[in-house]
């Protein structure tokens, strides 16, 4: 993997846990585990696994940002924080998020 | 269907709960209070001879046709000027009726050219049925009196001509032009007989006028003297097909009307909910790409992007490209292909192929180009009101007291739209502008901006925080709209962090640069000015920050209680005619048509068990992420269906890397586009004009799209897509659209009760549909949000990291202008290049000084990212430090410059912001260079040595 597609990888994770601790500090790191785990494909989320191994990748990302990662490593499945990452249900109308 | 106009009815439909009674020519009639005599006997199927009336302006009684008897009233009161009262009795037929009206048409035809017959209005033409029903049969004043019959014809408009002989001076166009469409370009010079209609000042001819080209006044014309060229070409229509507009997403219907299988010309469909019979110079006129020589007929595949096209049969072409697929997906892994579906294609062809990704590729690696545009719309208004849909219908702004535009420029964008809002506002509504730029809006004709708030770019949320903290602070809130619709404690949370003193306006003012009692006194009247209305376009979903600037706005509605009534809401004005179709549809790697995560099983088993085979719980990659897969290896093939990523995508140097890394690229379109020249694979796609389907526009409305001429490469592009499935083994048997939307009801709650057949009936149908609203939902959050009680969310200022500095002092932002459609594809290859042939750069008289530049010079435009050239021009539009340009000519390829900066929830592009610089130039730059001579390197087509580029 190329290290600006990496680079862009912890940029973005950085990005989330800033904008979700925001938001509400208390959900930080469920929140933003439960973001990446919604939206990223698992390419990357193999490498961003695989980057908190080393000190270099860990010290790239904020502590929010860390400790959601290792969350999700550990193969935790978070629920939904957000509204924004609760999808209709089979049978459901209503949400939407439509661009 | 054969040819008829439409119905007029004279004077438009009247809305009032009083209805009143009377009688005409012995028949009794109920209509409206309100409602003039002209259009109550329209409606019982009468027909008053008129001229100066009709239906989409208010009367204006001038040709003095209309006469009418009424009982009991003195003289012959004109019937479109004359309201309804209850138990009048009206006669519209006697002689002495009959004798005023002939008189009154002798002098119209006195002064007017009797070449009926070879007119090309002949047959279409008001003034000649009128003629014929008032019975005028000779003319007293000869035709040798004083006339105009010797005036010249203006050509000068590309798409329709004004001959003023044949003018009647009904002033039904300057009515249409101020009216309807809002741009007061006409009027009536001179008085008495030297009374004559002309464009702009002294010496404009229609094209140097105001003009906007969108044909009301032709439309609206009842004689020869506004007609459109196509017309006189091509003949009179000898029928007429109801169907959508293909270019932005206000979805304006229209009635392609047909000669054979030429169109000669696109009506407004009056009957259209979205644009109720007006439309813009895009859809009325800007057709003629559909035949223009570029467009590719023939299916084109090459081993390499250094070699020429080789044209071949659609066989071999399918053929190729599957065993490719597989080939590569055997090498590199099922991760590795994917596909991007298109917000111009219909609902029904954006489904296939992101059945094609899920099914035949078998993953989720199938985004869309909402991506790049309205992305943080979804993020933010699910987070606070639970969904995204848009809540309002376009019909509601008609009962907005203020209306909010952010980082919109309707006008431009949305321009039917705009009209609306622009009738409202010179209604008395007030307006407030939130735009770095000083947009059409803020000061044109009767139309004054209340307030505009030029912020510095990349501030959205500061400036909108700063509102709320004015809403908060000064007691502005409506605590009993909170407390009954919203979360409580989430609220007291947000109004706390907002009314802390660094969200003051005052506090802010050196961040947004605008001044604090502007913000003041801006926010005192969205908050107090009665129902306040926010449009809110792409200025502010194209940042860092976009998603938390859609909640800062969601928030403000919510406090104010501007949800959930006509007149208010929060509207997002989307870009693309099936944006909110193709995003419905499922095109998000994360979820299944009607908003459900892959990540959910029931949901996956419904579709595995419709399509018979096994989905990926895993979501895909986005484009983006494809673009960075593929540089590092892991993605290969891409299967690009009507998108033009090389243009339309920020940072293109970083997507010319990516697309150049795959080793298959299926581009499906029209014309060779940008990302064309780095495909292998290129099949013909068709014009919205030769296929069936759907679009969804930004109202929820479904309405049918429909064939009026042969697909000219053969398939129409669905039928594409599905031939590639099949040589996948997919085993697909559609025969028409309207069993693939039958798919989409079955698999999508919010579409089960929509029909091809039911679509074909009833013109259109707003989702949901279902059992529980069975005739679909034309506002939504009326009594509840759809999820419960609203959510305040925090959102904290944070700036983007792309900076101004020393090396790139100026802000960039960019934006688009009427004439032309995104990347330009269609527009470009129309008559609309006369009033936009290349990006221009706007600056700022100041910064223009500094730098010793003036209007029309060639200027370098740089970023850290890359450097284009383009030409200058000054205005103070823009404030001191800010630049602004469009991105529809891919000679300057604004996107050179724009950064990978993106939103931080949806990855959407921070295209509104970019750090630059800008200098004398004298000439392309050296990647503006390379890419004109890639362009014509890739494309060659064997066989075709005389072949122009295409562009
Ligand atoms: S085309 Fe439209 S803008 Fe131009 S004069 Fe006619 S009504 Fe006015
Ligand atoms: S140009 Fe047509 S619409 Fe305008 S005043 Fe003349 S006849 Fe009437
Ligand atoms: S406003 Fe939009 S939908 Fe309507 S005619 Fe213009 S481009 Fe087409
Ligand atoms: S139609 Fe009524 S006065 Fe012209």
């Amino acid at each position: 993997m190329s290290s600006a597609t990496l680079s862009r990888l912890r940029f973005s994770a950085n990005q989330i846990a800033q904008n979700l601790a925001a938001m509400n500090p208390d959900k930080a790191v469920l929140a933003t585990a439960d973001h990446i785990n919604k939206f990223w494909d698992p390419r990357m989320k193999a490498r961003i696994f695989e980057d908190i191994q080393g000190e270099e990748g860990r010290s790239a990302l904020s502590p929010v940002a860390l400790a959601a990662i290792e969350y999700l490593a550990g193969g935790a499945e978070p629920k939904s924080q957000t509204r924004a990452t609760e999808f209709n249900s089979v049978n459901e109308i209503g949400h939407s998020d439509a661009g | 269907m054969g040819f008829e106009r439409q119905a007029d009815f004279g004077t438009p439909e009247v809305k009032s709960d009083e209805l009143v009674t009377l009688t005409i020519d012995g028949r009794e009639v109920t209509v409206p209070a309100g409602t003039s005599v002209m259009r109550a006997a329209a409606e019982i199927g009468g027909s008053i001879p008129k001229l100066c009336a009709t239906d989409n302006m208010k009367s204006f009684g001038s040709c003095r046709l209309c006469l009418v008897e009424i009982e009991g009233a003195r003289g012959t009161p004109a019937s479109c000027t004359t309201p309804v009262m209850p138990g009048m009795n009206v006669k519209t037929q006697t002689p002495r009726l009959e004798k005023l009206r002939r008189g009154v048409m002798e002098l119209y035809i006195s002064d007017h050219p009797l070449d009926c017959l070879t007119c090309s209005a002949n047959n279409d033409c008001e003034l000649q049925d009128q003629a014929a029903a008032v019975g005028l049969r000779d003319v007293r004043y000869g035709y040798e009196g004083e006339n105009h019959l010797g005036l010249g014809t203006d050509v000068s408009n590309p798409y329709f001509d004004f001959d003023p002989s044949k003018c009647i001076v009904c002033s039904r166009c300057v009515r249409a032009c101020d009216e309807v469409q809002g741009t007061f370009a006409l009027t009536i010079d001179g008085r008495g007989f030297a009374s004559m209609v002309s464009a702009g000042q002294d010496g404009d001819n229609f094209l140097s006028s105001e003009c906007v080209s969108c044909g009301a006044c032709v439309q609206a014309c009842p004689t020869a003297t506004l007609q459109e060229k196509s017309v006189k070409a091509i003949g009179k229509p000898e029928r007429a097909v109801v169907t959508t507009c293909a270019y932005c997403g206000v979805g304006c219907a229209f009635r392609a009307e047909m000669r054979g299988e030429q169109l000669v010309r696109m009506v407004p469909w009056k009957d259209g909910k979205a644009n109720r019979g007006h439309s813009c110079v895009k859809g009325r006129f800007a057709y003629g790409y559909a035949n223009h020589k570029d467009r590719v007929l023939n299916p084109m595949i090459r081993e390499s992007i250094d070699e020429p096209w080789r044209e071949v049969s659609w066989d071999e072409a399918i053929a190729y490209t599957v065993n490719k697929l597989r080939e590569i997906k055997a090498r590199h892994g099922v991760g590795s292909l994917g596909g991007v579906t298109s917000s111009r294609c219909t609902n029904e062809e954006t489904f296939l192929v992101q059945k094609l990704v899920r099914a035949g590729f078998g993953n989720n690696n199938v985004d869309t180009c909402a991506r790049v545009c309205h992305s943080p719309t979804g993020y933010g208004l699910s987070t606070t009101f639970g969904t995204s849909a848009g809540t309002q219908d376009f019909d509601t702004i008609m009962d907005a007291d203020v209306v909010l535009v952010i980082g919109a420029n309707p006008t431009d964008a949305h321009p039917v739209f705009g009209s609306r809002m622009k009738r409202r506002l010179r209604q008395g509504a007030k307006l407030i502008v939130i735009d770095p730029r000083r947009i059409d809006l803020v000061r044109s004709p009767h139309i004054q901006a209340a307030h505009h708030l030029a912020l510095q770019p990349g501030t959205n949320v500061a400036v909108l925080t700063s509102l709320a903290h004015v809403i908060v602070t000064e007691g502005l809130v409506n605590e009993a709209f909170v407390r009954e619709r919203c979360e409580w404690d989430a609220f007291e949370d947000w109004a706390r962090f907002v009314s802390e003193e660094r969200h003051s306006p005052e506090f802010l003012e050196a961040v947004t640069r605008v001044p604090a009692q502007t913000v003041r006194e801006a926010a005192r009247l969205y908050a107090t000015g009665g129902n306040g209305a926010i449009y809110y376009g792409l200025g502010v979903t194209e940042h860092s920050q976009g998603s938390s600037a859609v909640i800062a706005i969601a928030n403000l509605a919510m406090a104010t209680g501007n949800i959930g009534r006509p007149g208010v809401g929060v509207n997002p004005l989307r870009g693309q005619n099936n944006v909110q179709g193709s995003c419905d549809m499922g095109s998000f790697p994360h979820e299944l048509s009607g908003y459900r995560h892959i990540s959910d099983d029931a949901t996956r088993q419904l579709f595995e068990k419709d399509w018979g085979v096994t989905l990926d719980k895993e979501p895909g990659l986005r484009i983006n992420n494809m673009l960075d897969a593929a540089i590092d290896g892991t993605f290969k093939a891409l299967y690009v269906q009507g998108e033009d990523i090389m243009q339309s995508d920020p940072n293109t140097q970083h997507v010319a890397a990516g697309l150049e890394a795959m080793e298959l690229v299926i581009m499906h379109d029209l014309f060779l586009n940008e990302t064309a020249n780095y495909a292998h694979v290129f099949l013909p796609g068709s014009t919205f004009l030769e296929k069936n389907g759907t679009f969804t526009n930004a109202e929820r409305r479904v309405q049918p799209v429909r064939k009026v001429m042969e697909p000219a490469p053969g398939y129409e592009d669905w039928e594409v897509t599905q031939l590639l499935a099949n040589a996948l083994g997919l085993d697909w048997n559609y025969t028409h659209p309207s069993e693939i939307l039958d798919e989409i009801a079955r698999l999508t709650p919010s579409f089960a009760g929509i029909s091809w057949d039911r679509l074909d009936r009833e013109g259109s149908l707003q989702w949901p549909v279902n059992d529980k609203f069975p005739d679909g939902s034309p506002v939504m959050h009326v009594e509840e949000f759809v999820r419960g009680k609203g959510h305040f969310a925090i959102t904290e200022y944070i700036p983007t990291d792309e900076r101004s500095g020393p090396r790139f002092p100026l802000l960039l932002t960019t934006g688009r202008i009427l004439s032309q459609y995104n990347v330009g594809a269609q527009t470009r290859r129309t008559d609309n290049v006369v009033w936009h042939d290349g990006d221009v750069l706007e600056m700022h008289p100041a910064d223009a000084e500094n730098r010793g530049l003036k209007t029309g010079d060639w200027v370098k435009l740089a970023s850290r990212t890359g450097e284009t050239t383009l030409r200058l021009e000054v205005t103070d539009r823009v404030a001191p430090g800010v630049v602004y340009t469009t991105f529809h000519h891919p000679g300057t390829q604004a996107n050179v410059v724009t950064t990978d900066y993106s939103d931080w929830a949806t990855n959407c592009p921070e295209y509104k912001v970019t750090a630059v610089q800008v200098m004398p130039s004298n000439g392309p730059t050296e990647w503006q260079k390379e890419q004109a001579e890639l362009t014509e390197r890739s494309r060659r087509i064997a066989g075709a040595a005389e072949m122009e580029p295409a562009e």
